[in-house]
């Protein structure tokens, strides 16, 4: 199911594969052909998905999407990537339910620029709800395509065949045809039909189920290819020299001792310089000997992060406004305002950035770990100016991203290392240089003004983000009178995507003030959301997460606190019910459920590993992580200074998913994270009636500008 | 550069490298043996344990000239005659695992921690495992996945 199960060119061993491009391939496994009578029509994309193609027109052909084998293969092609999502799996499950064929019949082909249609990216929980659908409606097509090609060769009436387990059949005994002996490995000519049926979710038998991860077996004993794994004949070793800080230039340089160093080339080329070497620890060592003078401008740390946000505000224009806010507040009973920050944090995968980089008669191919396949394609082609037919980019399954590989940083070093030294060059950034120059997700101070009614109706809600972004930073909440606007400003440190975006700082900010209105007008926390609620789907969620959790079965106390939150992002709702524990002035978080609805469930194993592994990454931005920066340098790029959830962190986690068979499937990948920030401060509150307004909450060492907390954790 | 033997997955190899350069290093880049991962390089996250004549080490954190003559196993070695190791099974069977990355330095940590303590508490996993590191999330998971291992094992079935 792997990249590695590919015939002809991934099987090979790597040094023995050939280049094959996409046509050169098709060509290998038989290149005719394969006309077949259906009165399929040209299906574009759905309309209304905000520019899935981004630009791009996808494929109409099925040909690009699905190859059937003589011999029966199937290898669908996708240019969405595998990065512990369990993406490979669920879509084969989708594809093998409408095509009719089990699961082990389909190899996924994922993320090589060179074999798989255009892809914007793997990012904002879309490859569910657009690649699935896709796919989903090609499969249904080829089926189409197959029962027509049997119906012409055995001169029936389509109608009176079926096709089942890889096969087209009819009401005669002859009338048995496999999938592979109709399209005898040519290519199905004919496009996607948008009238292909699509199996409802309620009728699915493979989809839905919850199948293994493909290939699981390869990451248990080790034999998975990651991007870092590859290993190229003739390859060298690069390592790139580091700035002291951001921003900082080169006073100077002196490489004479690494230029003395045997089978060691110093690459100074523009901006960058770098060594390579024929094995790491020499390549580790000549980086080590270069002595390089910086000059670091002053910069911007912890300790000023609120004000730059504040000063360098571009402004613009609020989301949403409905009624006058400050008519309602001149008004209400009951107000609140308050303030949020929220520190910058680090992505931090265990397989930090690398790329392996390999030019052939000035072709570019570079095996690297990244979100983007064809974004990293189109970095290279700019970086040495040539065409993007020039470079490939293959994408091994990677050990993740959360957000944090969208760009070709990587990629692009270890292919200006391979072009100086003439050979494949091989680069893994160090945990301290993942730590360092990878981004970051955004810091941000968050504005909340609210009021309420007395009987708990909300009477006005007012939301500022300023710099970390406007993912979810509508409320759920019916609220008459509203303003709503993220500021976009100057980051002092390079920032970017992260698993929720700002879904997780907008969460916590506004389930921290529903809770602390709640208080402010004596209901219990869940009781003023349901009141304020009409999303049937969000209310589904808080029954089903408050239910399961005993919520309201038990006061808390000042060493045990239960609280509450939820919301709705990316097309998913969810639900968090945390319980602390409070020893001294130590947190802790003993169990947690969390009710999570995203449609129709592909694959509820899945969906489980997904949904609760956000969850436990969760602990970490809530409770201690946070990058401590001062003057263009990380003062925290190490793990044993920057913390991050361990087994010892994580509490009893209870899951509760909902199938909605009747809705489409939504993303998972990031929503799960949202929840468990506010629940945790919530029952912080409940148990102690300190009010924790600041991510993290409980950190080892007090971060510089916000004000410390009474907690460790 | 020093010439060693070192006993890896029980065979012989023969190599030269430098003698302070790290197994880890060593397994990797000189041996092609990729299985087993960097994470860190400073002993933090686990993603590069092996077992040193039995016992859990960090690969990056030894220096090779140390490992020579030890029994050194890799997660490469643990499956025999196509036959995954209990934990191997287990891991798989409890799908504890999303990314994948830190899942040998799991499964050869969880092995070692089994063979010191064939039937841990939850508690006693968690101490133990607690300096390797997932990302994903997928602790509740491992946990299990470790108990269902020492209870195959315990039956002495891998399946």
């Amino acid at each position: 199911m792997s990249l590695l199960d590919f015939p002809a060119l991934e099987r090979a061993e790597p040094g023995v594969s050939s280049q094959l491009d996409r046509r050169d391939f098709l060509k290998a496994l038989g290149g005719g052909l394969l006309v077949c009578l259906s009165g399929a029509d040209g299906f574009a994309q759905e309309s209304g998905r905000g520019g899935f193609g981004g630009g791009h027109e996808l494929p109409k052909e099925i040909s690009a999407w699905l190859h059937i084998a003589a011999d029966g293969t199937i290898t669908v092609y996708t240019g969405k990537v595998e990065v512990g999502q369990n993406i490979r799996t669920s879509l084969a499950q989708s594809v093998a339910e409408e095509l009719r064929v089990s699961f082990s019949a389909i190899a996924m082909v994922m993320g090589d620029t060179d074999l798989v249609p255009w892809d914007q990216g793997t990012f904002g929980s879309q490859t569910t709800p657009n690649m699935g659908p896709q796919l989903r409606r090609m499969a249904a097509s080829a089926r189409q395509s197959l029962i027509a090609l049997a119906a012409a060769r055995w001169n029936v009436d389509a109608a009176t065949l079926s096709a089942a387990d890889g096969k087209v059949t009819g009401p005669q005994k002859y009338q048995a045809a496999t999938y592979g002996e109709l399209t005898r490995g040519e290519k199905l000519v004919t496009t996607i039909s948008s009238s292909a049926p699509l199996t409802p979710a309620s009728d699915w038998k493979i989809a839905g189920t919850a199948e293994p991860k493909a290939n699981g077996r390869e990451f248990v004993t080790g034999k998975h290819q990651y991007p870092s794994d590859i290993v190229r004949p003739g390859m060298l070793f690069g390592k790139v020299l580091r700035p002291e800080g951001f921003n900082a230039t080169l006073v100077s340089l002196d490489s004479s001792e690494v230029e003395k160093m045997a089978g060691v080339r110093v690459v100074h080329d523009g901006d960058l310089i770098g060594v390579t070497a024929p094995d790491a620890w020499t390549a580790e060592r000549a980086l080590g000997a270069l002595k390089a003078k910086w000059s670091v401008p002053a910069q911007p740390s912890n300790k000023e992060m609120c004000e730059t946000f504040k000063q360098t505000d571009g402004g613009g224009r609020p989301q949403h406004v409905t009624g006058s806010v400050d008519q309602a507040m001149a008004a209400a009973p009951i107000k609140l305002e308050q303030q949020y920050v929220i520190q910058y944090i680090a992505h931090a995968p265990l397989e930090p950035r690398a790329a392996v980089a390999e030019w052939t008669d000035g072709k570019l191919t570079v095996w690297t770990g990244t979100q983007r396949p064809f974004g990293v394609r189109d970095e290279l082609a700019s970086a040495f100016n040539i065409p993007a037919t020039q470079v490939r980019v293959i994408q091994p399954d990677m050990g993740s991203g959360y957000g944090g590989k969208h760009q070709g940083d990587a990629a692009v070093e270890a292919a200006r290392l391979a072009k100086a030294a003439g050979k494949p060059v091989k680069l893994v950034w160090t945990r301290e240089e993942e730590f360092t120059w990878a981004y970051f997700r955004p810091g941000g101070l968050i504005e909340i003004r609210s009021a309420a009614d007395h009987d708990g109706t909300l009477l006005a809600w007012e939301h500022h983000n300023y710099n970390s972004g406007n993912a979810a930073i509508t409320t759920p909440y019916n609220t008459a009178n509203q303003l709503i606007q993220y500021h976009a400003a100057k980051s002092p440190l390079r920032q970017g995507s992260y698993r929720g975006l700002a879904a997780t700082a907008n969460h916590f900010a506004r389930e921290s003030h529903m809770d602390e209105l709640a208080h402010a007008v004596g209901m219990d926390p869940l009781e003023f959301r349901l009141k304020n609620l009409t999303d049937p789907r969000l209310i589904a969620v808080y029954h089903a997460a408050a239910e399961k959790f005993g919520w309201g079965r038990e006061k808390s106390t000042p060493q045990r606190g239960f609280g509450i939150a939820g919301g709705a992002d990316k097309g998913a709702c969810i639900a968090t019910c945390a319980e602390v524990e409070i020893a001294g002035t130590k947190v802790r978080i003993k169990r947690v459920v969390q009710a999570w609805e995203s449609g129709a469930i592909v694959n509820p194993d899945g969906l489980r590993n997904q949904v609760g592994g956000a969850l436990v990454q969760a602990i970490g931005g809530a409770l201690f992580e946070a990058i401590e920066f001062s003057n263009g340098r990380i003062g925290n790029p190490h793990f044993a200074q920057y913390r991050v959830p361990r087994f010892s962190d994580t509490p009893q986690v209870e899951l509760v998913l909902l199938n909605r068979p009747d809705l489409p499937s939504a993303g998972a990948g990031e929503t799960g994270i949202v929840g468990l920030a506010p629940a945790v401060g919530n029952a912080i509150f409940a148990a102690t009636g300190t009010r924790l307004r600041n991510m993290p909450m409980a950190p080892l060492n007090p971060v510089a500008g916000a004000p410390a907390s009474p907690f460790t954790s | 550069m020093v010439n060693l033997v070192l006993k890896i997955n029980g065979a012989e190899l023969h190599l030269s490298a430098a003698a302070e350069e790290s197994l880890l290093s060593v397994l990797r880049n000189r041996l092609n043996l990729t299985g087993t991962k960097y994470g860190c390089g400073e002993g933090q996250c686990g993603a590069c344990t092996v077992l040193l004549d039995g016992n859990a080490a960090r690969a990056c954190l030894t220096p090779v000239s140390a490992a020579a003559g030890m029994k050194i196993t890799t997660i490469e070695g643990l499956e025999q005659n196509g036959r995954l190791s209990p934990v191997q099974q287990a891991f798989l069977d409890e799908g504890a695992f999303q990314c994948g990355y830190c899942t040998s330095g799991m499964i050869v940590c969880a092995t070692a921690l089994l063979r010191e303590q064939p039937h841990p508490t939850d508690d006693q996993i968690v101490a133990r495992m607690d300096g390797n590191v997932c990302r994903c999330g997928t602790y509740p998971r491992i946990v299990d996945a470790v108990k269902r291992a020492s209870q195959m094992a315990a039956k002495g079935a891998a399946r």
